[in-house]
């Protein structure tokens, strides 16, 4: 059967980082806020608690907290010559299932973007005028700047109780922080977290070096905290079930714990559980959005009318909820037209993986942000001018590795994997152990894009959404310069052995072990309706009381994780929805 | 407005305990969360124990084979003691009559086909089909090659062979031999690393053979011990339920 609710102010589909932060903002300015969430309800307590949460076999190998391919999937291939194939089984796609969607599982590396990553296309222009660019990369800018965002990154980061140390307090350098970062208006709201042992290594070795090492801003409280909500955060423990996993200390920040507390109290917003969101509906006159469909627990369709429609699902999903709604025009990589599905990035990892002697790393005192990075040689920190390719990564010593079955391959390269020789070498290993991840910036190219796929269905007989992706020439020029970095880093710190990879020197695949789970990208924001799908404010050009929230949003990715940046945008969205949409709707960028 | 599209609505169901024990209320409406009530978060329950003393799911030939397997993988040494012997063969026989061996979480629609190796394993099937097709083809190699199985051969023999489907220079009737060894080096080492919930890991033998403390969950209390040798008696998640 199929039945239609009330109206709603807004309809928000998603309750995640983005959706919640959304969701917060209109609920208090009063808006009639409904949400669809296809994940059930969990809360910090109840569902990830310590007897529950400390479970290796079940959320880091079979992975309980995740979305299963069985209820949706990707195809991919890696060129648009191939037929795309369905990803079967568990890959680098770390999609959420339960209300906080990816922030109850994230890693909680809780970055800023650098100043340059939202200007490359005129940072280019300005300070490379004779650099050549490899053909069909796609370099613009965002159409919003990191000055416009710092204060909706300084709010996001007291919700969440981000920890850190700041590197640049109104204009001015401060000790111990990172020098490169954009100037900031306010300290952390807590401080940094203890450095491991392997982040001490690291620290003092890169020092020497002449570089800046910092630790890095995390989404674990570093003391006891109550963000602007009224909600209390309690102090990290450093349990190592962290990525992955849901946090059972109210310490990892998280929607679950950080936001919806405060939702939960209002009562101009519901909350639609086990309800997937199936597309959006198209006005009669094509030019607005009249709600949002969806498909219930009982299977029975639903019709969530609404004045504003907001998309606030994980990046894949953004996209693929336009394509489903057909609002805008779907990429077209042979005419090079359209803007669904275009623009789509990824992040460039590099590695150097390192065993020591004699060394206690007791790598389970750890979090999935518990780092020391140093960003000289991330974005446009560092002259470009002779080495034909733009962007860079952060390079940081991440003891993030705490668990054993997960890290049963980290022995020194030619060892045997299994049998005594195994044996000895893992339980060696597992304390000589020493990782740094450089985390690249990607920058997207016209060959590779988000589209519908015309083979394979989800359960509920939609087309699964198909990635045609590849490593560019620019992000494998990188990716190779950094793993040179990493390796000058690897010869100082006195491991005995190491080995460092730069990953786009082999074709992508979604189940290569260490590779990122960012993917970013495919609904762009920028100034332009010709070459991205949304303005701005997130606000689609072809649907104004459509906004697309999210990581889908990014033209490129910094070197740096996602969640920030599409927290503080969500907020910048939030206020100018508030604050002009409302009083006159219609595109903001008139 | 019927019975049906009141609950849709979202609107408040008011029903007494008694009419609750018979009639069950369509789902989609208890999952609408209105803010001002009180929320009900699902259920998450710890595991149920493993009883290893049952056998759920391999023959007899089929957990002697695994036997064999398994404790070449992962010796009995002065390290710690064999993956059998810590439960591993129980581990993987309750894993596979379980949702991990019925592939509830793999995409399984077809259709089935071949692709590039960066497109991942393409086959519809799950992990206890794997078992009981692989060990019976993994049988029929050995008794050609050897003329005898696999749990005949001498330790050294054995060592060769898991080698050589290690990489993939072994032809089974139909699967990958190296899809089919790593699917049973994976499950040695889980059984090896699970909490001993799961029905392996006894006595904790693999957390300690590398100083791993198990489900501790705080360290802060030794966090000023940077670069220390620790011995932290490990804790399973069987002493916490």
């Amino acid at each position: 059967m199929t039945y239609t609710r009330p109206k709603a102010d807004a309809v928000i589909v998603g309750l995640g980082w983005a959706g919640s932060l959304m969701a917060e903002a209109l609920t208090r300015a009063g808006l009639d806020v409904v949400c669809i969430e296809r994940g059930p309800y969990e809360t910090t307590n109840r569902n990830f608690s310590p007897n529950i949460a400390a479970d290796e076999l079940r959320y880091g190998a079979r992975r309980e907290a995740l979305r299963p391919p069985s209820v949706e999937t990707l195809t991919f291939r890696n060129h648009r010559s191939e037929v795309a194939l369905p990803g079967r089984d568990f890959s680098n796609w770390v999609v959420g299932y339960s209300v906080g969607g990816a922030g109850k599982h994230w890693s909680a590396n809780a970055w800023r973007f650098l100043p340059s990553d939202f200007t490359m296309a005129t940072r280019v222009k300005e300070r490379y005028p004779k650099m050549k660019l490899p053909e069909g990369l796609i370099v613009q800018d965002w159409g919003v700047t990191y000055d416009e965002l710092e204060p909706h990154y300084d709010r996001w980061e007291k919700i969440a109780g981000i920890s850190g140390k700041a590197g640049v307090l109104n204009g001015k350098v401060q000790p111990g922080g990172n020098p490169f970062e954009g100037s900031r208006s306010a300290e952390y709201p807590t401080p940094p977290l203890e450095r491991s042992r392997w982040n001490d290594i690291f620290h003092g070795t890169t020092e020497k070096m002449g570089l800046h090492p910092f630790p890095i801003p995390a989404g674990t409280a570093g003391a006891a905290y109550t963000n602007p909500l009224g909600i209390n955060m309690a102090p990290c423990t450093y349990c190592g079930f962290c990525g992955l996993y849901g946090c059972g200390n109210w310490s990892k920040s998280s929607p679950n714990a950080c936001i919806i507390p405060a939702l939960m109290t209002r009562k101009n917003f519901t909350l639609l559980t086990e309800c997937t969101a199936l597309k959006a509906e198209k006005a009669a006159d094509g030019k607005t959005v009249t709600g949002v469909t969806f498909i219930d627990s009982d299977r029975n369709i639903g019709f969530q009318p609404a004045d504003i429609v907001i998309f606030a699902a994980f990046q894949f999903d953004n996209v693929r909820l336009m394509l489903l709604s057909e609002v805008g025009k779907p990429y077209d990589p042979e005419t090079r037209t359209g803007t669904i599905g275009r623009a789509y990035n990824f992040q460039t990892m590099s590695y150097g993986f390192l065993y020591f002697e004699n060394e206690h790393m007791n790598p389970f005192i750890s979090t999935g942000a518990l780092a020391t990075q140093v960003d000289d040689y991330n974005g446009d920190n560092f002259d470009h001018s002779d080495l034909g390719f733009i962007g860079g990564a952060g390079i940081m010593a991440l003891s993030d590795q705490a668990t054993p079955m997960g890290m049963t391959d980290r022995v020194p390269a030619g060892s045997k994997m299994w049998g005594a020789d195994w044996k000895k070498a893992f339980s060696h290993s597992y304390q000589n152990y020493g990782k740094i991840q450089g985390q690249g910036t990607s920058y997207a190219h016209a060959e590779s894009y988000l589209s519908l796929d015309p083979n394979y269905k989800d359960d509920n007989g939609q087309p699964l959404l198909r990635m045609t992706y590849e490593f560019n020439e620019n992000d494998r020029r990188m990716a190779r310069f950094i793993k040179g970095r990493i390796g000058d880093i690897c010869k100082s710190t006195g491991a005995k052995t190491w080995e460092t990879v730069a990953f786009p020197d082999q074709p992508f695949s979604p189940s290569r072990a260490y590779d990122s789970g960012h993917t970013i990208g495919g609904t762009a924001m920028g100034l332009d309706p010709a070459t991205s799908a949304l303005n701005r404010y997130q606000q689609s050009w072809d649907a104004h009381n459509l906004f697309v929230i999210g990581a889908s949003s990014f033209p490129n990715n910094g070197g740096y994780n996602p969640t920030g940046t599409l927290s503080a945008l969500t907020l910048w969205t939030a206020k100018a929805i508030i604050n002009d949409y409302l009083r006159q709707p219609g595109l903001l960028t008139r | 407005m019927d019975r049906r599209s009141v609950l849709k609505a979202g609107l408040v169901l008011i029903v007494t305990s008694a009419a609750a024990s018979i009639y069950r209320p369509a789902g989609a409406a208890l999952r609408v969360l209105n803010g001002g009530n009180k929320w009900h978060a699902k259920e998450t329950l710890p595991p149920t124990p493993v009883d290893a003393s049952k056998r759920v799911f391999l023959t007899d030939k089929e957990y002697a084979q695994v036997t064999v397997i398994f404790d070449r993988l992962i010796p009995a040494d002065e390290l710690s003691p064999s993956a059998s012997q810590v439960g591993c063969v129980a581990f993987l026989d309750h894993q596979l009559a379980g949702p991990y061996g019925r592939g509830d979480y793999r995409y399984r629609k077809g259709p089935a086909q071949h692709g590039s190796p960066t497109q991942g394993d393409q086959s519809l099937r799950n992990a206890a089909e794997l078992y009981r097709t692989g060990l019976s083809e993994f049988d029929q190699y050995c008794q050609a090659t050897f003329g005898k199985g696999f749990e005949s051969l001498s330790a050294t023999q054995q060592d060769d062979v898991l080698e050589r489907m290690e990489r993939g220079d072994v032809a089974l009737a139909t699967l990958p031999a190296q899809g089919l060894f790593k699917q049973w080096l994976t499950n040695a080492q889980e059984g090896f690393f699970a909490d001993p919930i799961y029905g392996g890991n006894k006595d904790m033998a693999g957390w300690k053979m590398i100083g791993f403390p198990g489900a501790r969950y705080d360290y802060r209390d030794v966090l000023p011990l940077k670069g220390q040798k620790m011995d932290i008696r490990p804790v399973s998640l069987i002493a916490r339920i």
